[in-house]
């Protein structure tokens, strides 16, 4: 067989084949079923490596219709190489309408954030996971590890919470925080930023989660209770910046530290890059607005 | 700036179209053939074909050319491709015995039925950079032996009809597995983990089998048999009238022979490591065979001391195309996480700050927080 000589570029609407694809869908179905439990899927080799989103490409190209529009992020930018990269593969592939705009998005795939806007029902947000399994760090054993969610045993998770409490006075888990979905499973994020968890819980938006290179899926449907693990005593906080995203001045919103020169000189600026778009266009300014970020990148 | 704002598909393309540029390299020079990757560096091909577990040699040599002799570069491209492809069926286990033999040799016998075939090996040439091989050569052409002796009997089989090692063992199931349709889920059957194993990376299979020799899962190997050549495809086609030859497969195969001490229930007995790979890679399938022995530990009753006896371990990182992609995906753009880290960070240096002056300015014995 010769590729390059036969028909090789008919590939299927958004690559996968049709039997993978239903698949991928009784996974997901199975997912939504049962929130925040990790359902094995047979992974296929996808044409990006591993790691690099080949879970959420794949749960991407199970859901995806013809009349679908798709916004892809990385870091919360639609910008970044790899979010570049991912847009283009389902432009290529599936040849759908793709956008910036939360708000005009059906379905947005993500790498460690959630957009800033509120999602809306009939929004799906599909999330990259390196390491879906939140115990991992703690157990690196999967045959272990399933049955502690099987029997509900998740007091190591509080030991590791715990301890650093114990030894740094606060939760030293600043990104993949782990959540308990529904009061059952304790499930991984992904490696968001404990400043979007909040974002996840009673969500109008169904939320799926694709690891490619561990072959699980798992989703949080819409409306589903999720709540970041804390104690009592040491209630869950996001982190607050004291600076304003010095291009369109928003407030509460997550910021990225920009080094501006090697004396020290640094700005911050929203993560959300849509975020930060709109409210400028809508006529809001931060402090260094107009003063050339665009112009030196 | 890698993250810019704007920019990034120029970037990307400009960043390909460098590539494919370095890849052709000077112009002046012919541009080099995929007839010539697949013969003159056929053990390349072998192993692209091997762990990238797509018996083609035409694409495999696309592939190396395509990653530039990268080739783990080139599996994954194979892989991506294969995976598009349809499932037709399984074919009938290829059937060793009845191989046409390029080489076999055992290191159990001295002699055997069959003989000791050396074929096309490194073994006992010396090292030495041959300079004539910078122009075009032009070697005499090989010794042939007299028409084939037809099949030789595996070196297993010899010690079976005396029952001094263990039987083959039946297959888990009629319908063989596959790890590329269905989740791995551990604990495997010995079927499942062969075929994880005879993907899995070379230079790792062969660090953790030298690791048993070293001691970490000793299990005394002897190389029963190594044979390399070609093997008839065969699969069960009813419209073609039965069983048919589809094809044929230049396959290593190498059968460990390994001490056991028996038990109260089994008399002593050899036991068995097995492995197999497509083309011609002696290293491959003995790091695997070393690895398939050191794996069934549990099953045989052994003590799970060493790395290369733990499935979960072994199976869950020898792929090369997910630990390529896992390791490299590092370099992906992951400021905001670690903007998270510096925020917990610059807090956590503060808090420390504050305690050590109130520690200065009020000595006291530590008290447990």
């Amino acid at each position: 067989m010769n590729p390059h000589a036969s028909g090789f570029a008919a590939y299927n609407f958004a690559y996968l084949d049709e039997q993978t694809k239903r698949m991928i869908r009784r996974a997901i179905l199975k997912a939504i079923a049962i929130p925040g439990y990790q359902v094995p899927f047979a992974s296929r080799e996808m044409p990006m490596p591993y790691g690099w989103g080949t879970g959420g490409v794949q749960v991407t190209a199970a859901i995806l219709g013809a009349d679908d529009t798709l916004k892809v992020i990385d870091q919360g930018s639609d910008d970044t190489t790899n979010s570049v990269s991912i847009r283009k593969f389902f432009e290529k592939t599936a040849g759908v309408a793709t956008t910036t705009r939360t708000a005009d998005a059906s379905i947005i795939q993500t790498r460690h954030r959630i957009p800033e806007e509120p999602l809306k029902s009939g929004q799906v947000l599909v999330y990259q996971v390196p390491i879906p399994e939140p115990l991992r760090f703690l157990e690196p054993r999967e045959t272990e590890t399933r049955k502690m969610h099987a029997l509900e045993e998740y007091g190591l998770m509080h030991v590791k919470l715990y301890e650093d409490i114990a030894k740094n006075g606060r939760i030293a888990t600043t990104y993949a925080y782990p959540v308990k979905i529904e009061g059952r499973y304790v499930m991984d994020p992904s490696p968001t930023p404990k400043f979007d968890n909040p974002k996840m819980n009673d969500s109008p938006a169904l939320q799926l989660f694709g690891a490619g290179r561990e072959k699980r899926i798992y989703a949080v449907p819409p409306h589903t209770e999720v709540v970041s693990l804390d104690f009592e005593d040491h209630p869950f906080e996001i982190n607050r910046f004291e600076d304003t995203c010095a291009l369109c001045g928003a407030e509460g919103v997550y910021l990225d530290e920009v080094i501006l020169d090697d004396k020290g000189n640094r700005m911050f600026c929203c993560s959300d890059t849509d975020h930060c778009e709109q409210r400028r266009e809508a006529g809001h300014s931060g402090a260094r607005a107009g003063q050339g970020l665009e112009a030196s990148q | 700036m890698y993250v810019a704002v704007k920019g990034g598909e120029q970037a990307i393309e400009n960043a390909h179209r460098l590539l494919a540029d370095r890849r052709r390299g000077d112009r002046t020079v012919p541009d080099i053939s995929l007839d010539q990757i697949s013969g003159q560096l056929a053990l390349a091909v072998d192993r692209v074909m091997s762990e990238g577990s797509l018996y083609d040699r035409e694409l495999a040599a696309l592939a190396i050319k395509q990653a530039r002799g990268d080739l783990i570069e080139a599996i994954f491209l194979v892989r991506a491709y294969r995976t598009t492809l349809p499932r037709f069926g399984a074919s009938e286990p290829i059937d060793t015995g009845d191989m046409k033999i390029e080489r076999r040799i055992s290191a159990t016998y001295k002699d055997l039925p069959g003989g000791q075939m050396l074929g096309p090996t490194f073994d006992y040439t010396h090292r030495l950079l041959d300079p004539s091989l910078a122009a075009d050569s032009d070697p005499a052409s090989a010794a042939e032996r007299d028409a084939d002796r037809g099949p030789a009997m595996r070196v297993s089989d010899i010690l079976g009809q005396e029952n001094l090692v263990e039987e083959d063992g039946a297959a888990s199931s009629d319908d063989p597995p596959d790890i590329t349709r269905s989740p791995v889920e551990f604990p495997l059957e010995r079927e499942t983990r062969l075929q994880a194993l005879s993907r899995g990376d070379e230079g790792f299979l062969l660090a953790l089998g030298y690791s048993t020799q070293r001691g970490y899962a000793r299990n005394h190997p002897f190389v029963g048999e190594i044979r390399i050549g070609e093997v008839a495809l065969e699969m069960d086609l009813p419209e073609k009238g039965g069983t048919t030859v589809i094809g044929r497969l230049l396959v290593t195969e190498c059968q460990m022979v390994n001490q056991f001490k028996g038990s109260a229930k089994a008399p002593p007995q050899f036991t068995r490591g097995y492995g197999l790979v497509f083309g011609q890679s002696e290293r491959k399938a003995m790091s695997m065979a070393l690895c398939d022995r050191a794996l069934r530990a549990g099953e045989l009753g052994e003590d799970r001391t060493a790395p290369a006896q733990d499935e979960e371990f072994v199976i869950s990182h020898c792929d090369n195309v997910q630990a390529t992609g896992f390791v490299e995906h590092l370099k992906l753009p992951h400021y905001v996480d670690f903007q998270a880290e510096l925020e917990l960070v610059r807090g956590m240096r503060a808090a420390f700050k504050e305690t050590r002056e109130t520690v200065d300015d009020n000595p006291q014995p530590e008290a447990a927080e």
